[in-house]
């Protein structure tokens, strides 16, 4: 009797384990960037391409990076929670396009000039924004994703926080529900902006 | 019934058309056809690091955008002469240790690297006191006297009077 009991015991122990594991998003990977200062990068502004941002520029603000491209599914899921956060907030918002024309797959990227990459980068970004609302402040275009790979990118769309002092602060990979919103990036703003 | 396996033919066909397209289809990152000894880091490095998109891939296996990105990356800082542990380690610094197909032994990691050797020790455990239990039960099953043993045949006698 007792016996069984032990091998019982054993297996719901086994099924608690795995119902756990189960549970947890494999996408959820902890990054190593949190508390780190934001990578520094200069890049060229969708709105006015001959002008630069970098993160200096945004020096003694909290303010939020949110990761896009206009081929990104899930970005256009996430698009009318930031939309209505840009109403609300007074917090600035910076997109930072990712890849607009070579991530998306349809193009051949050997038969193509860097001039006319850009070019179709700007008019795609400004294009989609005009569509579906433009919720950023300023939206900045890493055409080859270098800069995304400072940031540790490896799923559209991802946001960070960064604060006053230019340190990262939170990063959530995925899109933002309306939940994520109130319940974890707005109070963490709060509490930057005290 | 003809046209049921001329379709069924036709099906496999095209099955085998596709997979044969299929490696031609793959984007292949240039190679560094003439450094072949960059060409072997940048493979012995790429095996060691996760591609993040698939998760279950490392970046030499990874047609994953991503993938492709980092192997140009990492080809980049072989060409400017960045050594092993400095590549692995602009990696860490961007995407964590889950990038790192053998991640660092440490607090976080000690059951992962821990784990089954501590399984291992468990089983010898049991195996071990059931042995010595297995062995205490032998030890008392000890052999019939030979007033037992006459008893025994009586009895099976009895039982079978022939």
């Amino acid at each position: 009797m007792n016996r069984y009991f032990w091998i019982l015991g054993a297996f719901v122990a086994l099924v608690a384990l795995l119902a756990v594991g189960l549970g947890l998003n494999p996408r959820d990977v902890p990054s190593p960037l949190v508390g780190k200062p934001a990578p520094a990068f200069t890049l060229p502004v969708l709105a006015a391409p001959e002008t630069t941002l970098s993160p200096k520029d945004m020096q003694g603000k909290v303010w939020l990076l949110n990761v896009w491209a206009s081929w990104c599914v899930s970005c256009r899921q996430e698009h009318p929670v930031l939309v209505e956060f840009s109403r609300i907030a007074s917090v600035p918002l910076l997109g930072l396009n990712y890849k607009e024309v070579r991530g998306d797959g349809g193009f051949d990227m050997g038969k193509m000039s860097a001039d006319e990459e850009k070019k179709l980068a700007f008019q795609r970004a400004s294009q989609w924004l005009s569509q579906h609302g433009n919720p950023y402040t300023a939206t900045i275009m890493d055409l080859d994703g270098r800069v995304g790979i400072d940031y540790g990118v490896y799923g559209v769309p991802e946001t960070y926080v960064i604060d006053k002092a230019g340190v990262i602060r939170m990063k959530h990979t995925g899109p933002i529900s309306p939940e994520i919103l109130s319940k974890k990036i707005m109070p963490l703003l709060a509490e930057l902006n005290k | 019934m003809i046209s049921r396996n001329f379709a069924l033919i036709l099906v496999f066909a095209s099955f085998f058309g596709l997979t044969a397209a299929l490696p031609t289809m793959a984007e292949e990152a240039a190679p560094l056809a003439a450094d072949p000894v960059a060409e072997k880091r940048l493979l012995e490095l790429s095996n060691e690091l996760r591609c993040l998109v698939c998760q279950n891939q490392t970046i030499a296996d990874s047609n994953a955008e991503l993938a492709v990105d980092l192997r140009r990356e990492i080809r980049g800082m072989i060409q400017a002469g960045k050594t092993n542990p400095e590549i692995i380690d602009f990696m860490v610094v961007r995407y964590g240790d889950f990038v790192l197909y053998r991640p660092p032994v440490k607090g976080i990691t000690l059951l992962l690297w821990g784990g089954p050797i501590a399984l291992m020790l468990i089983g010898f455990f049991i195996m071990q006191r059931y042995l010595r239990q297995r062995a205490k039960r032998v030890a008392k099953d000890q052999p019939l006297t030979a007033d037992e043993a006459q008893r025994a045949e009586a009895l099976l006698k009895e039982l079978d009077p022939k």
